[in-house]
């Protein structure tokens, strides 16, 4: 079971989480003309990296904060976590 | 009653306490602290069971984890568990032991033909035997196996025992009180480090208990003993016997299993049985230590015959002699010990040591007190079936694999010794990828991936010194980092025997034209003889060869035959062990119960029940319930001898008649508050939400961004920033996080806030002709009329004087009400309804009712939203805006959407007005097609019409407006069922919509 800090109440177990995919897909801006090709990409294509990938985790057990995490995806380590306002790098 | 192999003092056992039990049937004591194995050998009992393949005659080989062949069916305090490790489990009074994989019984066992049959058992041969004809399996092989095969019985009985869950936190976590572990708990605890210490045994000390040692001028026992005491009355200290911490998963947290009560005779009724403990660990020390390794050679399965620590182990711990004429067969100078404990004991042993005559600590003392030792010597074959009677034994060439003399001497037991091969699977289990260690010829711990850290002879050091060194170190120096606080600790004088070095020997060779099984795998009957085939026929891989071979794949997970596997694959393909690599370590490293996994979430507790606040009154009121996720539904309310079908068109007619009222407390409510909340509904449902006024309430649609439809329900403008949202029962939680996604990270500069508010409202729905009646009467005082309180209205008003809430919505198609009062009022509001509402001929109606309603007004639910349908499938798509952009809009416009023959929802009735469609039934053309039969849809809910009275259908169908007057089947080949049936319209009963509105 993964340990997660939440930015907002600290290390947490995995349990007390929701995954929530990818955290660098950006949403096209409402009420903009967006073509198929950009709005296919947005709904369907995501990458299946092995090794550093920033996600999204909801705390759904706790502050109910959607947060960002930085996992490994083949050793689950987790290098970075940061509110959804926050950059990863 | 005597115990022909008890000692008169060694052991930490009892004396003071005989404790009785049964084995086969046979009544024998033993004392308290002895195990099922001490107790039995102690009254000279060997053979415990049959082998699971050939059936052979099988005693004890260890004293612990261990042990391949003693797995007994014991029952005691109440329960009978198969596959106890006689060497694990402790005696308690009353308890019943008997053998499993023998019939009629381990004494003559009808399956031991096997033995003389096997030919027919070589490595692989389930494979092999059992692939041809495929349509024997079911009925021929697979039976054959079951019977043939398996090990003890499951129970049957419900488990009445308490298991408990617990997740702790601590700052070390020590597993094993040998003198590695603890030396690591002790400077931990010292520098105030929060210390968990696990030890699997009942007693603490590991080898210190065993071992023939002194530290600080102290026994290794009493050292042990006093460390222990120390550590307990440290209030930052956790120590634990009979506790096993067998699996390491990620980020350092740890699952222990504690075996809290089972050696007790009496207990509460709150004890738990066992107990699983979830430790997050900030770090661990490993100090598993080691098992010893055997050597391979002919029979090495005969009853009689163990590892020589173990023969100790049963002399010091257990006050017991493995046998009176004992042979000792070792590489290695640590069997020397269990020798020297037999003399001491009045015991003659001969030792055969594989090695050339040499000089150590040991060896020179063993000769001093006059024991005979034979150099360059092995046992090639144990005589004797189900007891070792002697042995031929043979002086070894300088090449080793070829005899100067062979002989036959008599023996009562064999203690073999082959050293030591550390316990790492916990490390493994880690990520660790261990490293072969060549001194040792055994894999050790490698690059850590976690914070873990081995020490002692898990980490193969065989010295006390450099385990207490290690342990001492790691202990204080891990534990600083933490508490940033360092307390100097002295490192106690040691005085131990030298080892000198092992020799590099594990499998007798045989003598020309004698062909005994030598065993490496004893739990799965694993013979050299087994992987040479395997090689033979091109297994290259490990991890082939125990697949094949089953090598290692018993419960026992190798722990005394995986690394003599690896030695003879080696030796065979001429590769160093290393270069053959090891199997994976899984948890859990001993099997556990079912029950500790499970703990308390069983029945009851297995989710939460959530309840209305009306329950009680549905409960008094026969009431049959539903569940609805974790919620307690009516389904329908039995008077009588009803059935469900009874009951249900009852209570449908009467909201159709009269009226009638249903709890719709569960459905999902969300409170939206901000000046950008109507600007946020604009973009969360299809429809359009900046003109709603206050006191309205609108039927919204919501998509996912794929365009499916992920929800419905109304919401209604409270005041001008703060509306009220309701949900299906079934998607309350998922939308909330749906909103708090946009809000949060998509759109977060709408200033809107969410929050859940379901179980702060008690809901009732009203619905009839008569419901604006019944209504006049609840609220006297206000004025109900159509015009004051049209369809989709909204009104604030206090309900007998509690402040409520009435919205005028319907999923009945009636004209209906929906009255909300703080979730405290709701037994007042809804008996009060019962109380008024009697004039009207109100009755409550339930779930069954309410989908018959819903149904034959073709108002869609789950099982048209069953997550593959867009608006237009079910007939929404008046609701979705053209103009304003929302969520999910921009995939509306996908091809495969928009194509003529895209599914669509119609009504069906049967042809004959009288056969139920059932739900789930495949819509086809012709009934004897051949198969597969074209599918052109499927039937979502069905329900017997009580306003037509004949069954009525919804269903999902390909161009489904274009098929209406047309005729097909709905055929259930799960229910055996073929209907014919027509297609209609989905709104089979008022399909403009008047009575709503009325
Ligand atoms: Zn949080």
């Amino acid at each position: 079971m993964l340990y997660i800090k939440c930015p907002y109440c600290g290390l947490r177990a995995q349990k007390e989480f929701s995954y929530g995919g990818d955290a660098t897909v950006k949403r096209p801006n409402i009420n903009e003309e967006v073509s198929s090709e950009d709005w296919d990409n947005f709904v369907y294509m995501r990458k299946s990296p092995r090794g550093k990938h920033i996600e999204l985790w909801q705390h759904i057990a706790g502050c109910r904060q959607w947060i960002k995490v930085q996992r490994d995806t083949a050793t689950h380590e987790i290098f970075q976590t940061a509110k959804v306002t926050e950059e990863i790098r | 009653m005597s115990q022909p192999f008890r000692l008169n003092k060694e052991g930490l056992i009892n004396r003071n306490k005989k404790i009785s039990f049964t084995f086969n049937g046979k009544k024998l004591f033993g004392y308290e602290g002895d195990t099922i194995a001490s107790a039995l050998i102690a009254n000279g009992i060997h053979l415990v069971g049959r082998s699971f393949k050939y059936h052979r005659p099988r005693g004890f080989f260890g004293a612990g984890v261990e042990e391949p062949n003693a797995k007994l069916q014991v029952e005691f305090n109440g329960h009978s568990e198969p596959n106890v490790n006689a060497t694990e489990m402790e005696l308690v009074e009353g308890l019943s032991a008997t053998s499993q994989n023998c019939w009629p019984s381990v004494n003559f066992d009808i399956g031991a033909i096997n033995n003389f049959l096997k030919m027919f058992f070589p490595a692989g041969f389930y494979y092999k035997t059992f692939m041809w004809p495929k349509s024997f399996w079911y009925k021929i092989y697979e039976p054959f196996i079951r019977k043939a095969a398996g090990l003890g019985v499951a129970s049957i009985e419900k488990d009445k025992e308490r298991y408990e869950h617990k997740f702790e936190y601590c700052d070390l976590l020590v597993t094993g009180s040998g003198p590695s572990g603890l030396a690591s708990a002790y400077a931990a605890a010292k520098n105030g480090a929060k210390v968990i210490l696990a030890e699997d045994k009942p007693r603490f000390g590991g080898t210190l208990l065993t071992d023939d040692v002194s530290i600080d001028n102290l026994s290794g026992k009493d050292w042990a003993e006093k460390i222990i005491s120390e550590l307990k009355s440290m209030p930052n200290v956790t120590v634990k016997n009979r506790s096993q911490v067998f699996g390491y998963y990620d980020h350092n947290m740890l699952v222990m299993f504690e075996r809290v009560s089972d050696h007790l005779e009496k207990k509460s009724k709150f004890t738990p049985r066992q107990r699983l403990w979830y430790i997050r660990a900030k770090e661990t020390i490993l100090s598993t230590g080691s098992i010893e390794r055997p050597i391979v050679f002919g029979n090495n399965d005969t009853p009689g015959i163990f590892l020589s620590a173990a023969a100790k182990e049963y002399m010091k711990v257990y006050g017991v002699l493995v046998g009176k004429k004992p042979l000792i067969f070792t590489n290695n100078d640590s069997a020397y010990e269990t020798a020297l404990e037999f003399k001491k004991n009045n015991v003659e042993p001969i030792i055969l040591d594989t090695r050339e005559e040499h000089s150590s600590e040991l060896i020179d003392e063993a000769k001093s007190k006059g024991i005979d030792i034979r150099f360059s010597h092995g046992v090639i074959v144990a005589n004797g079936y189900k007891k070792v009677k002697s042995a031929k034994i043979g002086k070894l060439n300088k090449d080793k694999n070829s005899f100067e003399k062979i002989e036959t001497v008599d023996c009562d037991c064999i203690c073999v010794s082959g050293f030591w091969t550390p316990s790492v699977h916990l490390a493994s289990q880690s990520g660790n990828k261990l490293k072969y260690e060549e001194k040792i010829d055994a894999f050790i711990p490698d690059k850590k991936k976690q914070h873990e850290t081995s020490v002692g002879a898990a980490n193969g050091s065989f010295t006390l010194e450099e385990s207490l060194k290690h342990g001492f170190e790691n202990g204080s120096n891990l534990s600083a980092k933490i508490t940033e606080t360092k307390t100097e600790i002295s490192i106690p004088n040691v005085n131990e025997k030298k080892y000198g070095a092992h020799d590099k020997f594990w499998c007798m060779p045989l003598p020309k034209n004698e062909n005994p099984k030598r065993f490496v795998d004893f739990q799965n009957d694993v013979s050299v003889s087994d992987i040479e085939i395997a090689l033979r026929e091109g297994y290259r891989s490990i991890e082939h060869v125990k697949r094949y071979t089953t090598l290692g794949m018993a419960t026992d997970q190798g722990r005394t035959s995986n690394l003599n596997g690896l030695q003879l694959v080696s030796n065979i393909e001429n590769k160093i062990v290393p270069e053959v690599g090891h199997t994976t370590f899984r948890p859990p490293f001993t099997p556990i119960t079912i029950g500790t996994i499970v703990g308390r979430e069983v029945g009851m507790e297995y989710m939460p029940t959530r309840k209305t606040p009306m329950h009680e009154w549905h409960e008094k009121n026969n009431a049959v319930f539903v569940d609805a996720g974790a919620w307690k539904r009516p389904r329908y309310y039995k008077q009588g001898n009803e059935t469900l079908f009874e009951a249900s068109k009852r209570e449908a007619k009467n909201v159709r008649e009269n009226v009638g009222i249903c709890d719709v407390t569960t459905l999902g409510k969300i409170d939206i508050k901000g000046p950008d909340a109507a600007e946020f509904l604009n973009r969360v449902y299809t429809n359009a939400w900046m003109k709603l006024p206050v006191g309205k309430a609108r039927y919204g649609l919501m998509l996912r961004e794929d365009g499916i439809v992920m929800d419905d329900g109304t919401t209604t403008r409270i005041s001008e920033n703060h509306y009220h949202m309701t949900t299906t029962t079934a998607q309350a939680a998922n939308v909330l996080s749906h909103l708090e996604y946009y809000l949060q990270i998509v759109w977060p500069e709408l200033n809107v806030n969410v929050v859940s508010t379901t179980e702060q409202w008690a809901g009732a729905a009203i619905a009839g002709p008569k419901s604006r009646d019944m209504l006049s009467k609840l609220y006297p005082d206000l004025d109900v009329s159509n015009d004051a309180l049209p369809f989709m209205g909204y009104k604030e008003a206090e309900f007998f004087g509690v402040p409520s809430r009435i919205f005028r919505i319907s999923f009945s198609g009636e004209l209906a009400y929906e009255i909300n009062v703080k979730s405290d009022h709701g037994m007042f509001m809804w008996e009060k309804m019962m109380e008024v509402g009697k004039e009207f001929g109100n009755q409550p109606y339930g779930t069954e009712a309410l989908s018959t309603l819903r149904i034959e007004m073709g108002h869609v639910a789950g099982p048209e939203l069953d997550g593959r349908t867009i608006p237009s499938d079910v007939s929404l798509n008046g609701l979705v805006s053209k103009k304003k952009d929302f969520i999910g809009k921009n995939s509306l416009g996908r091809e495969a959407f928009n194509v003529e023959s895209r599914q669509k929802i119609v009504g069906l009735i049967p042809i004959d007005r009288k056969s139920s469609i059932p739900e789930g039934s495949h819509i086809v053309q012709d009934q004897n097609a051949k198969l597969p039969n074209p599918k052109l849809g499927h039937v979502s809910s069905s329900c017997w019409s009580v306003e037509n009275n004949n069954p009525f259908s919804l269903a999902i169908m390909k161009d489904g407006k274009n098929m209406i007057g047309k005729k097909f089947f709905a055929v259930s080949p799960l229910k055996n069922k073929s209907i014919e049936v027509e297609v209609i319209s989905s709104h089979y009963v008022d399909p403009e919509g008047k009575r709503v509105r009325s």
